[in-house]
C-alpha cells in the first residue's frame, strides 16, 4: 500500500512540471507586453524599458522559467506586478471566499442532485421524472454567467428577496478567523451577519452548483435504476423491508459508488465555474482575482495561481486514487 | 386658501431643504474593480487613485470639477525668476488622521512633503525599494524635471527643477504626488512593516480609512477635523462590482448610491428609472486620426485637408458612440483651459474634398491604409467600426482604404515607429495641462526620434515654437493666448482629423447631491450629500 502511494506521489512531479511549463509558455506567448499594457499609451520608451528590466522581462525565457520553478518549489511565488505584494499572501487572502462558495455549491449540488436522481429513478416516467430530467438537461447546457444574471434579475431586482452581489452587507463587520463568513460570524456570536452571509451565498451557490447538480442527478438516476434491477434488492423486498428501507439502505449504498467518483472529479468543475460565477456576483475570491490579473497581464499571479490550482487538482486526484485502492484491492495490484 | 398656502409652504420648504446640504448617512459607490495599492505613488490604475483621493491631499489640487489648480496643503507658492525654484508655504495646524493602527498625533509639516516626493527618486531613501516601482513618476518623466526637494523650515518646502516646466505645478496635483505621513512611515519601519504603507493608509484627507476587504469593499469614515471642513457623509464605502449589468442592478435595487462605468446600451434604461439620475460631462480626452506626414501623399497639406472634408464625423460619432461622444474639432477637449472656441473644424463636404485632391494632383484618388485600434478606449469605443465608416466615406472621393489591426501592445509599438499611413488613437489627459496634449502628441521634438507619441510625425516649427515658449511661462493668461494660436495652426495644417471627445456618464440615485464629474477622472465625495 505504502509503495503504491509513494509511486503515485512521484508521478505527480512530472505532471506538475508539465503544467508549469504549459502555463509559463502560454502566458509568455500571448501577445502584449505587460510593461506596455501597464503604463498605457502615455508611456515613453525609457520608462517601458526600465519597467521591463525591473520585472525581469528582459531576461531570456529559459532563465525566467527556471527562476519561476525554483522559486515556486521553495514556496516563493513572486510579487504581483500590479500591487507589489507577494502573490501567495494575496492568494491566501482570497482563497477562503472561493472555498466557502465551492463547499456551499457542492452541498447544494449533492443534496439536490441525489434527491432528484433517487425520486426520478423510483418514480420512473412520472411527471416528476420528466420535469427533473429536463431541468437537469437545461442545467448542464446553461452558461453559468447567464444563469447568474437571470437569478439576479429575478430574485434580487424583481422580487427583492436576496442580495444582488458580494459576500456580506456593508453594515456588517466581522473579524476574519477562518475566512469562512458562516463560521466566523458564529464565532463572533453575530447571527444577523450569519443570516446575511447565508443569503449572499444562495444565488452564487445555485449558479455554480447547477451543472454539478444536473450531472449528479442524471448519474444517480441511471445508477439507481441499474441497482433496483439487482437480485439483492428483490431479496430485500421479499424479506419484508419497507420501500424506503429498500431504497435508502440497500439500493442507495451501491448506487452511490459511481456517483462518488463523479463528485470527486467535480472539484475541478467548481473551480473553473468559480471564475465566471465570482465575476458575475462580485464574489471576492480567487476566480475574480484571476480574471483581473489576466486583464492586467499580471504574469506572476496568472502563473502561480494556475499552478496552485493544478497542484490541488493533482492532490485531490491522488486522494481519490488512494481511497479507491483502499476500497478495492484489485487496483493496487494492477 | 389654506390648502394653497400649505402647498406653497411644502414647495418652498422642499426647495430650501433640497439646497441645504444635509450631514450624515452612508454612501456606497459601486465601482468596476478593486484598488491595487493604497499607496498612490506606486499605482497606475484609476481605481487605486479614486480610493487614494478620499484619504490623501496634495500640495495643490484641481478645483472640484475643473482643471484649474487651487491651493491645498500648500497655501501659496512662489516661483523664482528663472523658473527653477518653487517655494511652497504649507498649511499650519493640519494633522494626519488617527486610526486603529496609528494612534500617534502627527502634524503635517515639511518633512512629510520631502518624504513623499524624495522617496520616488532618491535611490538611497529607505522607502525607495518598498512596494515596487514608482511607475507614474517615471511616466511623467519627473526624474528629468525635479532636482531636489528641501525642507527650509517646518512649514516651508523648496523644490528645485532641472529645467523650466510650467506644467510642473499640475503634476503636483496628480495622485502620485499625494502627501503621505513621514511619522507613520517611520513607525512602520520600526516594526519592520514597511509594506503596510500600501495597505493601511494614513492621510490628511477628507475621509479616514477604516478597512479594506480585498476585491470587495473599502470602508471610510468622515474626517471630522478635516482642514477644509468635514465632509457631509458620515461613512463612505467603495464597493467592487465587476459585472456592469450587476452594478446597474444594484443601483436599481437601491443598494448602491452611485455607479461607475455603465454599459452604453444600458444608460437609457437607467435614465428611464424614476429613482435614478444621470450626471454627464465631456471627458478630458480626444480620439483622433493621425496622418503620417513622413509618408506620401500625407506630407501634402491639401491631401490632409481633403480627407478632413471627406469624412462625415458627426455620422460616425452618432453611430459608434451611442450618444456618449461629441465630435472633436481641436486637439484638446473643451473642458480644458485654453480650448480655442473659435475653431469650427472641417465641415463634411465631399465636393470640397474632391476639389482639394484635384489641386494636389490626385483627382484619381490613391490607395492607403487606416490602422484601427483592437481595444475599446474611453476616447474610442470601437476603432474597427470608426475605421470602416471612414473607409466608406473616403471611397466616395476615390481614396481606397485598407484597414489594418494588431494586438494592442504591437499596435502601440508599431504606430509609434511610424509604420502606418493613418492611425486611429487617442489620449486622456492626466494633469489637466494643455501641454500634456499638445507637446507630447504634436510637438516637433517628440517627432524627431522614434518611437514617438507624435503619431502624425508632424514637425511644424511655428506650432512648436509657441508651445515651447508657453511651457516656460507660468502666467496662465499668456499661456492661454499661445495655446489658442497653436490650435489655429493645427487646424490650418490639418495634422490630424480629430474624432471625438467621449462623454462620461455617472448614474446615481436621485437622493445623491453635489456629485461633480472631475475632468481629470477623479471620484471625489467630500461635497457629496444624501437627502433624506
Amino acid at each position: 500500500m505504502l509503495s503504491y502511494i509513494i509511486k503515485r506521489l512521484l508521478w505527480a512531479i512530472p505532471t506538475l512540471l508539465g503544467v508549469s511549463l504549459l502555463v509559463f509558455s502560454m502566458v509568455h506567448m500571448a501577445p502584449g507586453d505587460p510593461a506596455l499594457v501597464m503604463l498605457g499609451e502615455h508611456a515613453s520608451k525609457e520608462s517601458v524599458d526600465a519597467l521591463r528590466e525591473q520585472m525581469g522581462l528582459n531576461k531570456p525565457l529559459i532563465e525566467q522559467y527556471f527562476m519561476f520553478v525554483t522559486n515556486a518549489v521553495q514556496g516563493d511565488f513572486g510579487m504581483s506586478t500590479t500591487s507589489g505584494e507577494p502573490v501567495l499572501d494575496e492568494f491566501m487572502e482570497r482563497f477562503p471566499a472561493t472555498v466557502e462558495l465551492a463547499l456551499f455549491a457542492m452541498f447544494f449540488a449533492v443534496i439536490a442532485g441525489l434527491f432528484a436522481g433517487i425520486i426520478s429513478a423510483v418514480k420512473r416516467y412520472s411527471i416528476f421524472d420528466y420535469a427533473a430530467m429536463s431541468t437537469a438537461l437545461a442545467g448542464v447546457s446553461m452558461p453559468v454567467f447567464w444563469l447568474g444574471l437571470m437569478l439576479i434579475y429575478f430574485f434580487s431586482v424583481e422580487l427583492g428577496w436576496l442580495p444582488v452581489s458580494g459576500r456580506l452587507g456593508y453594515e456588517f463587520d466581522i473579524d476574519e478567523v477562518t475566512g469562512l463568513f458562516l463560521i466566523d460570524s458564529i464565532l463572533m456570536d453575530d447571527y444577523e451577519a450569519f443570516w446575511d452571509a447565508f443569503k449572499h451565498l444562495i444565488l452564487p451557490a445555485i449558479a455554480l452548483g447547477t451543472i454539478p447538480m444536473a450531472i449528479i442527478a442524471r448519474m444517480t438516476r441511471a445508477s439507481m435504476i441499474e441497482v433496483l434491477k439487482e437480485e439483492y434488492v428483490r431479496t430485500a423486498k421479499a424479506k419484508g423491508c419497507t420501500k424506503t428501507q429498500v431504497i435508502m439502505v440497500h439500493a442507495l449504498k451501491n448506487a452511490l459508488l459511481p456517483v462518488l467518483t463523479v463528485i470527486g472529479l467535480m472539484v475541478g468543475t467548481l473551480f473553473a465555474g468559480a471564475i465566471l460565477t465570482e465575476t458575475t456576483f462580485s464574489w471576492p475570491g480567487i476566480g475574480k482575482w484571476l480574471v483581473n490579473a489576466v486583464n492586467q497581464r499580471d504574469f506572476p499571479i496568472i502563473q502561480s495561481t494556475t499552478l496552485i490550482i493544478a497542484s490541488m487538482f493533482v492532490i485531490v486526484n491522488l486522494i481519490v486514487d488512494v481511497l479507491y485502492a483502499v476500497v478495492n484491492p484489485k487496483i493496487r495490484l494492477s | 386658501m389654506k390648502k394653497i398656502l400649505l402647498a406653497m409652504f411644502v414647495l418652498v420648504s422642499s426647495v430650501l431643504f433640497a439646497q441645504t446640504p444635509q450631514v450624515g448617512g452612508t454612501l456606497v459607490f459601486g465601482r468596476s474593480g478593486d484598488s491595487t495599492s493604497m499607496d498612490p505613488s506606486h499605482a497606475t490604475d484609476g481605481e487605486s487613485f479614486y480610493a487614494a483621493s478620499a484619504i490623501y491631499d496634495n500640495l495643490v489640487q484641481f478645483k472640484y470639477g475643473s482643471t484649474q489648480i487651487e491651493p491645498a496643503l500648500a497655501t501659496s507658492w512662489d516661483i523664482s525668476e528663472d523658473g527653477l525654484t518653487y517655494t511652497f508655504n504649507l498649511r499650519k495646524g493640519v494633522y494626519f488622521s488617527k486610526t486603529k493602527f496609528f494612534k500617534q498625533k502627527s502634524e503635517f509639516t515639511s518633512k512629510d512633503v520631502v518624504f513623499s516626493l524624495k522617496r520616488q527618486f532618491d535611490k538611497n531613501h529607505p522607502y525607495n525599494k518598498v512596494g515596487g516601482a514608482f511607475k507614474y513618476w517615471a511616466a511623467m518623466d519627473m526624474s528629468n524635471i525635479v532636482k531636489d526637494v528641501i525642507a527650509v523650515d517646518k512649514h516651508t518646502v523648496k523644490i528645485t527643477l532641472k529645467k523650466k516646466e510650467a506644467p510642473f505645478i499640475a503634476n503636483l496635483a496628480m495622485e502620485f504626488s499625494m502627501i503621505l505621513s513621514a511619522d507613520y512611515a517611520e513607525a512602520l519601519a520600526k516594526k519592520g512593516k514597511q509594506n503596510d504603507l500600501g495597505r493601511k493608509p494614513v492621510g490628511t484627507g477628507p475621509f479616514v480609512f477604516k478597512k479594506w476587504v480585498k476585491d470587495d469593499k473599502i470602508i471610510y469614515t468622515a474626517n471630522k477635523n478635516y482642514w477644509n471642513g468635514r465632509p457631509y457623509l458620515n461613512k463612505l464605502i467603495f464597493k467592487v462590482i465587476t459585472n456592469n449589468a450587476v452594478r446597474a442592478a444594484e443601483l436599481k435595487a437601491g443598494s448602491i448610491h452611485v455607479m461607475d462605468f455603465p454599459n452604453p446600451a444600458e444608460v437609457q434604461t437607467l435614465d428611464n428609472n424614476k429613482g435614478i439620475k444621470l450626471v454627464k460631462q465631456e471627458g478630458l480626452n480626444v480620439g483622433f486620426l493621425a496622418f503620417n506626414q513622413e509618408r506620401k501623399p500625407f506630407d501634402n497639406k491639401l491631401v490632409r485637408q481633403a480627407i478632413s472634408h471627406a469624412i462625415n464625423m458627426q455620422g460616425i460619432v452618432d453611430s459608434v458612440y451611442e450618444g456618449l461622444g461629441k465630435v472633436a474639432t481641436n486637439p484638446i477637449p473643451p473642458t480644458m483651459w485654453s480650448y480655442n472656441k473659435n475653431l469650427k473644424g472641417y465641415e463634411y463636404s465631399p465636393e470640397k474634398a474632391k476639389e482639394l485632391l484635384k489641386q494636389a494632383g490626385l483627382e484619381n484618388g490613391f490607395e492607403t491604409n487606416i490602422w484601427a485600434m483592437p481595444v475599446a478606449r474611453p476616447y474610442n469605443p470601437n476603432g474597427r467600426k470608426v475605421a470602416e465608416a471612414m473607409q466608406a466615406d473616403l471611397a466616395k472621393v476615390g481614396i481606397k482604404v485598407k484597414i489594418v489591426s494588431y494586438d494592442w501592445g504591437t499596435y502601440l509599438k508599431k504606430s509609434s515607429n511610424g509604420e502606418h499611413d493613418m492611425v486611429l488613437l487617442g489620449w486622456t489627459g492626466d494633469n489637466g495641462d494643455p501641454d500634456n496634449f499638445l507637446n507630447v502628441l504634436l510637438g516637433k521634438h517628440a517627432a524627431m526620434k522614434k518611437p514617438s507619441q507624435n503619431r502624425a510625425f508632424w514637425k511644424n516649427d511655428e506650432f512648436t515654437a509657441l508651445i515651447d515658449q508657453a511651457k516656460e511661462i507660468t502666467d496662465v493668461s499668456k499661456r492661454t493666448a499661445m495655446y489658442e494660436k497653436a490650435q489655429a495652426i493645427f487646424e490650418e495644417e490639418a495634422a490630424w482629423k480629430p474624432v471625438a471627445h467621449s462623454i462620461v456618464v455617472v448614474p446615481m440615485l436621485k437622493k445623491v447631491n453635489g456629485f461633480k464629474i472631475d475632468p481629470v477622472g477623479k471620484r471625489r465625495f467630500k461635497e457629496v450629500w444624501i437627502s433624506k
